[in-house]
């Protein structure tokens, strides 16, 4: 608990996303075993972890689409599991290894998404113009899904998710397969919307992006929070990649093999 | 690396018994079936042994010329296709092509259809035990033979997988392509009956096929026998050929196939369409009904299941030219309803994990639930009205109309209502978005079965008041009977319509989470 001094710069007392005692297992595996973490609204949030550390079974349950065993999760002080559709409405999700209706046009795809919000025609209209072309997606627009790259197919997904303007953005590996031009492309709207009072949250397992890119980092590994806070703190004057290597341990020696370079 | 395919197939199968019981169930049930039709079948081959070589000619060929075309049809026909050893899945492992044919050849004969014809092929041998060469002849007849089903399945197979599997070609044509072959049911049913009823014609009709490849190896034992050695060598080359033609057409199949991922990409298109999305209201309930009748028009897993919806009347009708009595067209109306109410039952199972969507945005369970039935309702209506009608301008007996229509509109609006809500409660294993509507889904198949027949059997019971009402009418003779039936089809359906849209999604808001975990396992 840090206590708010007066005088201090006042951040806003409820965190965009607080996640209370998390846990789910999967058969006799334990995926997430009690995670607790503050995300700040206004933050760039990373989450970085190994393969396999639970960072999709997190925030799957952090954004209601898995029930956790144990704990529950606020969204600006919304109780996910105990008001879905309320939480629902403050943020936008883009899922990661989910597929999408790809039998629609890009278009019809995000209009979708507008639509089953609820908002109005008009207004999603505009909206998924100027998505399109913010992701210069718009040569694409009348072409089905399916016969999306995979870069595009995460920038259309992306789209869906902002179409409703949320205060937060829970991305699951968003930059996986997408080119290095759209990487930044997506980078210039999301630092954008951090700029303007949006709380991103990404998960990640490259950590020069995750450094260039967060204000704040937490480290998972086998299911717990290893390290949480602002990137200087976790990375304490180490780069992000070591700190989390040191932190998670293990390293494989660069050992064995040998027959590799017998060619 | 022929041994190798051949240990992998028979490891696929061992694995598949290990996943669930349920098709441990299955197949044991089909080895059973197989097992009583193959003593069936061996019974009679030896039996033949002291038949007049005629009788015994004619039933071998005409039913090996009827194995060769079942092992063509049925694949397609049953949507078993068997993928298990999918050639595209060894596009990457560099087996030289000759190998992989021997192998993927062999392979097919591990599973119980490809041992049961070679068991009861290579026993046509008893039926010929009336001197060496006739037994030689039998048993080179037999070989050709079973390998020849077993290629004409491969070429049949690969040829409609790399077809189907085109992404274009699949949107424009897979009814086009398949009606043919759901057809075929009926037109070889008329041809046997035809045939039956002159069994003077059949000893001609097995010459005329043991010339053909179709019948040309099962006629070496029966030629021999006979002592024709000249065209005993004839049908021989023939049955060669074929196999070889068979082979050579399978090789290059496959070897397009093989460098064909499945994948065509389309050009690019400027937006500016929304089509049903802008024609629909602006509400969540819209939205999806308009998402839910673009995937009916765009998606050959939906096409594929309306199919037989087109084809029920051509086969009724069929059936009727053929026993002369036009009285069965009239349960076109029921019949129709129930297709066409009960292929929203997997709805979500067809969306797979897409339907985070509907999770992710905080959709209401009943707008959900509204949007798919009406999205099928808008079409299904319509067909079953006409289905309903239509066949009392043959008949004339429109005294039946009221009832009939009452029953139609009970089941279509019933089975809605029932759909809705197994479809949200249950999932069912359905072939992939993207995948050929014919390959074999993933999944548990006994769960399937158990939520597809449940399903019906409880429909049943909810239209039970129609069904009594029509036996009253029929009983009676009195036709006052089928407006009440058209009264309460109507009122008892759209109210179990609504109240099944308002439980099914009562049970979406409450175990979305659940149902989305049961959509992930199968992805």
């Amino acid at each position: 608990m840090t206590v708010q001094l007066p005088g201090s710069p006042h951040t806003s007392p409820v965190p965009a996303l607080a996640l209370r005692g998390l846990a789910k297992r999967f058969g006799g595996k334990i995926a997430v075993d009690g995670i607790s973490l503050d995300v700040p609204a206004g933050s760039f949030y990373g989450v970085v972890g190994p393969n396999g550390a639970g960072k999709t079974t997190t925030l799957s349950m952090a954004t209601g689409l898995l029930r956790p065993d144990f704990g529950t999760a606020y969204i600006h002080g919304v109780d996910v599991w105990a008001k879905p559709l309320e939480a629902k409405k403050l943020m936008g999700i883009l899922p990661d290894g989910v597929r999408l209706f790809d039998r629609l046009t890009g278009e019809q795809l995000v209009t979708y998404a507008g639509l089953l919000r609820g908002m109005d025609r008009d207004v999603v209209a505009h909206r998924v113009g100027e998505l399109m072309a913010a992701l210069d997606l718009s040569g694409d627009a009348g072409t089905l899904v399916v016969d999306y790259s995979a870069g595009m197919t995460k920038k259309i997904a992306l789209a869906s998710a902002l179409i409703h303007a949320p205060r937060l953005l829970v991305l699951d590996e968003p930059f996986e397969s997408v080119d290095p031009v759209s990487a930044a492309n997506i980078r210039g709207i999301l630092d954008n919307y951090v700029g303007s009072g949006g709380t991103v949250i990404v998960s990640s397992h490259v950590m020069d992006l995750v450094q260039r890119m967060c204000d704040h980092v937490a480290v998972v590994a086998a299911g717990r929070v290893l390290a949480a806070g602002t990137v200087e703190e976790v990375c304490d004057g180490a780069s992000l990649e070591d700190r989390f290597v040191q932190l998670v341990g293990g390293g494989n020696q660069a050992g064995g093999l040998e027959w590799l370079r017998t060619f | 690396m022929v041994a190798h395919l051949l240990s992998l197939k028979w490891r696929l199968l061992l694995n598949g018994f290990r996943r669930s019981p349920g098709q441990l169930v299955g197949i044991a049930i089909g080895g059973l079936y197989a097992l009583g039709v193959v003593a069936t079948l061996v019974g009679t081959l030896i039996a033949l042994r002291w038949a007049d070589p005629e009788t015994a000619h004619t039933a071998v060929v005409l039913g090996g010329a009827a194995a060769i075309l079942a092992w063509a049809v049925v694949p397609l026909m049953a949507s078993a296709a068997d993928m298990t050893l999918d050639p595209s899945r060894f596009t990457t492992s560099a087996i030289p092509m000759r190998q992989l044919l021997t192998g993927l050849a062999l392979a097919g004969f591990i599973g119980v259809p490809g041992l049961s014809t070679m068991l009861v092929a290579l026993l046509t041998a008893a039926t010929w035990w009336r001197g060496v060469p006739a037994v030689l002849g039998a048993l080179l007849g037999a070989v050709l033979g079973v390998l020849s089903c077993v290629v004409l399945s491969k070429v049949i197979t690969t040829a409609t997988a790399s077809l189907a599997a085109s992404r274009r070609f699949k949107d424009v044509s897979s009814i086009v392509v398949f009606v043919p072959l759901v057809l075929m049911g009926p037109i070889v049913a008329g041809v046997f009956r035809g045939v039956s009823g002159s069994t003077g014609y059949l000893p001609e009709l097995a010459r005329t096929v043991s010339w053909t490849p179709l019948g040309a190896s099962w006629s070496l034992g029966g030629d021999l026998a006979s002592g024709d050695v000249v065209a005993a060598s004839l049908k021989a080359l023939i049955a060669i050929s074929t196999l070889l033609v068979l082979l050579a057409a399978w090789n290059a199949l496959l070897k397009r196939a093989l460098v064909t991922p499945p994948y065509s990409g389309g050009s690019r298109k400027r937006g500016g369409k929304l089509g049903l999305f802008g024609l629909l209201p602006a509400t969540p309930t819209g939205a999806i009904a308009a998402r839910a009748l673009s995937y009916w028009i765009r998606d050959p897993r939906y096409a594929a299941s309306l199919i037989v919806v087109p084809l029920l009347p051509v086969i009724f009708l069929f059936q009727s030219a053929q026993s002369g009595s036009y009285s069965m067209l009239v349960i076109l109306g029921p019949m129709a309803a129930f297709v066409l109410a009960w292929s929203i039952a997997a709805d979500v199972s067809y969306d797979n994990t897409a339907f985070a969507l509907h999770l992710s945005t905080g959709v209401r369970g009943i707008h959900d639930r509204l949007g798919r039935a009406l999205a099928c309702l808008v079409f299904a209506l319509p067909v079953v009205l006409v289905f309903a009608v239509g066949p009392f301008f043959l008949t004339g007996e429109w005294g039946w109309l009221p009832g009939v229509l009452g029953l139609s509109l009970g089941v279509l609006f019933t089975g809605l209502g029932l759909a809705s809500i197994v479809s949200a409660r249950y999932t069912s294993s359905v072939p992939l978005p993207g995948d050929s509507p014919f390959k074999k889904p993933p999944g548990n198949v006994a769960q399937t079965l158990a939520v597809q027949f449940g399903g019906m059997a409880v429909l049943f019971l909810l239209v039970l008041p129609e069904l009594v009402l029509v036996i009253v009418q029929s009983v009676t003779g009195d036709p006052l009977w089928g407006w009440i039936n058209l009264a309460i089809g109507t009122v008892l359906g759209v109210g179990l319509f609504v109240s099944g849209v308002r439980i099914g999604g009562r049970w979406l808001d409450r175990r979305g989470p659940e149902l989305f975990a049961q959509l992930s396992v199968n992805r």
